[in-house]
């Protein structure tokens, strides 16, 4: 083959064209870093997705940050009592955008079996909640399922039109 | 010594104090308020009831009762010895404390404070325990409302500052 040819094909190679958009978006959804807020039993759930068989880790999700400022989704995984919805809001503020927030369990979505004078009915009274993981606990294919639902909300956002940059 | 022991020793011990001894329910005395720590020291000296399991509180259409269940760790009962207060008072329901003669009262005297709203006299540390200072009344009573509350109807409750 001639030079042009063999330039073409390794050019071909590893040159790629694609938009903006979906390379940030590709970039921010392969390794989203949840705050491991693990409140009641669903933690256990979310500790078994991230654990051997039910891997989180192929999502890049494996590392929990404890600290909110490094973290950008936030899974409020249990019951949200009225003693702890304050802190709840706390960890959020602190958490720096963009910045996803994943109800799983029914305690985290309506107060669940909880309706009584201690327990916050939903996270979505104080929080803004992007997706919700029904089930009480919901098995940790579930919750995969939602991490799947929220990297399509991801990809389909345009950092024309996201929040975070009209400021 | 046995519970049968107990119990007719503390009758001869404290005649006044005893009020009622419920016949079908083994073991089981209650006794006047004021005589709380005289009975509960007597009880941990004298006949070897060292381990407090169980402090609760019942609120009843006329009284609230505290609820104390001993063990023997020594002697090795079978089954616990039920010590129970009349309180009269439904405003202000006050017992003094027994923390100072078993440990293990500290919390549990604490949460029916919290819950039911019976003061504690002489208790260390008489806070809210599962609820926070503030928190309005009382939930375990039967006067009390049972429902849901949201977010910004408990806010204004909050203590604010360094404390929270």
């Amino acid at each position: 083959m001639s030079e042009e040819e063999l330039i073409e094909e390794q050019l071909k190679r590893n040159i790629f064209l694609t938009t903006v958009d979906k390379v940030y978006n590709w970039g921010r959804k392969s390794s989203m870093w949840p705050v491991s807020f693990g409140l009641a039993c669903c933690a256990i759930e979310m500790i078994a997705a991230a654990s051997a068989r039910y891997d989180m880790s192929r999502f890049g999700m494996e590392i929990m940050r404890p600290s909110p400022r490094q973290a950008d989704l936030m899974i409020v995984a249990g019951t949200i009592t009225h003693k702890m919805a304050p802190q709840v809001l706390r960890i959020y503020n602190q958490m720096p955008e963009p910045k996803y927030v994943l109800a799983m369990g029914n305690c985290a979505i309506s107060g669940g079996p909880f309706s009584s004078y201690a327990v916050l009915q939903g996270a979505n009274k104080i929080l803004p909640v992007d997706v919700y993981v029904p089930g009480c606990p919901p098995r940790p294919e579930a919750l995969l399922e939602g991490f799947m639902k929220l990297h399509d909300m991801v990809m389909n956002q345009s950092i024309a039109t996201v929040s975070w940059y009209k400021k | 010594m046995t519970n049968e022991k107990i119990l007719s020793k503390l009758k001869e011990r404290f005649p006044e104090a005893v009020v009622d001894v419920p016949e079908l329910i083994d073991f089981t005395v209650a006794i006047e308020p004021e005589a709380v720590t005289d009975v509960a020291r007597f009880l941990h000296d004298e006949c070897g009831l060292d381990y407090l399991a169980l402090l609760t509180a019942v609120d009843r259409p006329e009284r609230f009762e505290v609820v104390y269940h001993l063990w023997s760790v020594k002697d090795r009962t079978t089954a616990p010895f039920v010590l129970k207060v009349y309180i009269e008072d439904k405003e202000n329901p006050a017992v003094p404390s027994v923390t100072p003669v078993w440990r293990g009262a500290n919390y549990q005297e604490r949460e029916a404070y919290d819950l039911m709203g019976i003061r504690f006299e002489g208790h260390p540390n008489l806070k809210r325990i599962l609820l926070w200072e503030g928190f309005p009344g009382h939930p375990l009573r039967k006067d009390f409302e049972n429902r849901t509350y949201t977010f910004e109807e408990l806010k204004p409750t909050r203590p604010t500052g360094a404390e929270w």
